[in-house]
C-alpha cells in the first residue's frame, strides 16, 4: 500500500474515498458527543439538532457507497486495493449505524428531559461508558487512517469493557426501579441509551476488524483473540 | 454477515489436485540470452493455470517449452525438465520426438490461424496426419471436436466452406476444435482472446470452463481479469523468473509477494 499506482487518478480516487470515510467518522463522533452533552444539560435544541443531523451521516453513506462502486467499475481493484474498498464499504455501513445509535440516544435524552430531569437516577454513569465508546470509535478510525493493526487489536479487546459497563448500568437501574417505581420510565430510557452505547462499541470493534483484514488479509471476525 | 473475500477458505476447496505436468528447474536460452531462470511449478490436472506478467517476463516462452516450439529455431537451448504425467515423460529429453509431444499437447495462438482449407478439413487435419483413414471415424471425430468447441451448431451447414469465411471468434473456436480433435491431454493457450471482441472472448472463456472437465489448460494472458475469471491457479512471472504461484483467488486477494501485489494492483512501473 506504500507505493503509488501507475495511474495517478487511481491514487487520488482511493485517497479521496479514505478521507471521506474519516470525515464521516468525525461527524458520527460529534453526533454521539452532542447527544451525551444534551443528556447532561437538558438542551433540547441541541438534541433536536442531533436528531436532524442524522441525514448528513446517511447522505455520506450513500455518497461513499457510490464512490466505492464507481472505483470498482473503473479500476477492478485487486489484492490490497480490493481489500481496502471492500473494508471501506463495510466500515461505512457500521458508521451509518453508529449515526443511528447517536440519533436514538438524542431521542431518549429528549424524552427524559421532557419528563423532567429531576427524576434522573443520579448515580448511573452512562457518561463514562459513552466516553469509552467514543474512544474506541476514534481509535478504530486512527487504526484505519494509519493501517495500524496493533491499535485495531486493542480496540477489539476494549469492546469487552464496554459490555461489562453496560451490564453494570443495567444492574444499577434495576435496583433504582425496584426501590422507586416512579423512576421506571426514565430508567428504561437510560437503558436504551446504554444499549446504544454498547452497540457503538460493537460497531467500532467491527471497524477495527476490517483494518486487520485490509492489512493482513485475514478475517478475524467471530474468532477468539489472535 | 457476509463473508469477507478470504484467501484461506478457497485454499481448502482447491486442495492438492493431481499434477498433469511439472516444470523442474527449467531454464531456457535464446542463444546467449537466458529467457527463463530455473522455473519450477506444477500444472494441475483438469484445472486452468494462468501465466501472467509484464511483456518480456517469459510467460509465452515458458508456454512454448511445453510443446517444444522452440525447437524450430537453431541456437535455442533448454535446461531442466518438464515432466508430463501419468507416464513421467520428460518432454525436453533429447530422445523425445517433438511431433509426439505435440500430439499430446495442443496449442491455440493469439490470432486465429486456420489453414487455408475448409472448416471440415481444418479439424480433420490432425487426424489425417496421425494416419486415420476411416472416413466415418474422421467425420465422427470432427463433429465431436466442433461440438466440444461449441461451434458445431454454427458451422454444421457450412463444413465445406473455407474456414476464412468464419468470424474471428468462430475461427478461434475452430482452432480449438482442431486442437481437440486429436484428444490432447494438455491445451496451451497463448493469449487466445486478445484479438477478439468481448462477446467472442466470453464464449472462449466459457468454453475453457467446460473443457477443463476433460483436459488440462495452461493459458498465457495479458488480461488480469481474464486470469482471475478463468483460472484455478495463477503464476506471476517477472524477468524470466517465477515470482509467485498459487490458488487464483488467493493470489488476487492476498498475494504473498510484494512484486505480485504491485503488478496486480497496477503499481508496476
Amino acid at each position: 500500500m506504500t507505493s503509488e499506482h501507475a495511474s495517478k487518478q487511481y491514487d487520488l480516487d482511493l485517497g479521496s474515498i479514505r478521507t471521506r470515510v474519516l470525515q464521516m467518522g468525525g461527524l458520527v463522533e460529534s453526533q454521539i458527543r452532542r447527544a451525551m452533552d444534551g443528556l447532561a444539560s437538558g438542551d433540547l435544541a441541541l438534541l433536536e439538532e442531533v436528531i436532524a443531523d442524522d441525514h448528513r451521516v446517511n447522505a455520506l453513506e450513500v455518497a461513499l457507497d457510490g464512490d466505492c462502486s464507481h472505483l470498482i467499475v473503473r479500476r477492478q481493484p485487486a489484492a490490497s486495493d480490493l481489500r481496502m474498498i471492500f473494508a471501506i464499504a463495510k466500515t461505512v455501513t457500521d458508521l451509518e449505524r453508529i449515526g443511528d445509535e447517536a440519533q436514538k440516544m438524542a431521542r431518549m435524552a429528549k424524552a427524559i428531559h421532557e419528563h423532567g430531569a429531576a427524576s434522573l437516577p443520579p448515580a448511573v454513569d452512562v457518561r463514562h461508558a459513552a466516553e469509552a465508546a467514543i474512544a474506541m470509535l476514534r481509535r478504530s478510525l486512527d487504526a484505519f487512517a494509519r493501517l495500524d493493526c496493533d491499535t485495531a487489536q486493542e480496540v477489539i479487546l476494549d469492546d469487552a469493557g464496554i459490555d461489562t459497563e453496560f451490564r453494570a448500568i443495567l444492574r444499577q437501574l434495576i435496583t433504582y426501579m425496584m426501590e422507586d417505581p416512579r423512576t421506571i420510565s426514565t430508567a428504561l430510557e437510560i437503558v436504551w441509551i446504554a444499549k446504544a452505547i454498547e452497540r457503538i462499541g460493537d460497531h467500532a470493534k467491527n471497524m477495527a476488524e476490517y483494518v486487520i483484514y485490509i492489512v493482513r488479509g485475514t478475517d478475524v471476525r467471530h474468532t477468539r483473540k489472535e | 454477515m457476509a463473508a469477507l473475500p478470504s484467501a484461506t477458505q478457497h485454499q481448502v476447496v482447491a486442495a492438492s489436485p493431481a499434477t498433469k505436468a511439472e516444470a523442474r528447474g527449467l531454464s531456457f536460452y535464446y542463444g546467449d540470452f537466458q529467457a527463463l531462470k530455473g522455473i519450477s511449478m506444477p500444472v494441475h490436472e483438469r484445472k486452468v493455470t494462468a501465466l501472467i506478467g509484464p511483456s518480456g517476463c517469459g510467460k509465452s516462452t515458458f508456454l512454448r517449452c511445453f510443446n517444444r516450439m522452440h525447437d524450430l529455431y537453431p541456437g535455442n537451448r533448454y535446461e531442466g525438465e518438464i515432466v508430463l504425467q501419468p507416464d513421467n515423460t520428460n518432454l525436453l529429453a533429447g530422445s523425445i520426438d517433438p511431433i509426439e509431444v505435440r500430439m499430446r499437447i495442443g496449442m491455440v495462438f493469439q490470432k486465429p490461424n486456420p489453414f487455408p482449407k475448409t472448416v471440415f478439413e481444418n479439424v480433420a487435419y490432425g487426424l489425417r496426419v496421425r494416419g486415420e483413414r476411416s472416413r466415418r471415424k474422421i467425420e465422427e471425430k470432427v463433429e465431436q471436436a466442433l461440438q466440444d468447441a461449441a461451434l458445431w451448431d454454427e458451422v454444421k451447414d457450412r463444413l465445406r466452406q473455407p474456414a476464412y469465411n468464419l468470424s474471428g471468434g468462430q475461427q478461434q473456436r475452430l482452432c480449438i476444435a482442431r486442437a481437440l480433435a486429436t484428444d490432447p491431454e494438455l491445451l496451451l493457450f497463448d493469449e487466445p482472446t486478445s484479438a477478439l471482441d468481448p462477446i467472442a472472448t466470453a464464449s472462449i472463456e466459457e468454453l475453457m470452463h467446460d473443457l477443463k472437465e476433460r483436459v488440462t489448460i495452461l493459458i498465457v494472458t495479458h488480461n488480469m481479469q481474464q486470469a482471475a475469471r478463468v483460472s484455478d491457479f495463477t503464476a506471476y512471472m517477472y524477468l524470466g523468473e517465477l515470482v509467485e504461484f498459487g490458488v487464483t483467488d488467493e493470489l488476487f486477494i492476498k498475494p504473498q509477494k510484494k512484486q505480485t501485489e504491485d503488478y496486480i494492483t497496477g503499481r508496476f512501473g
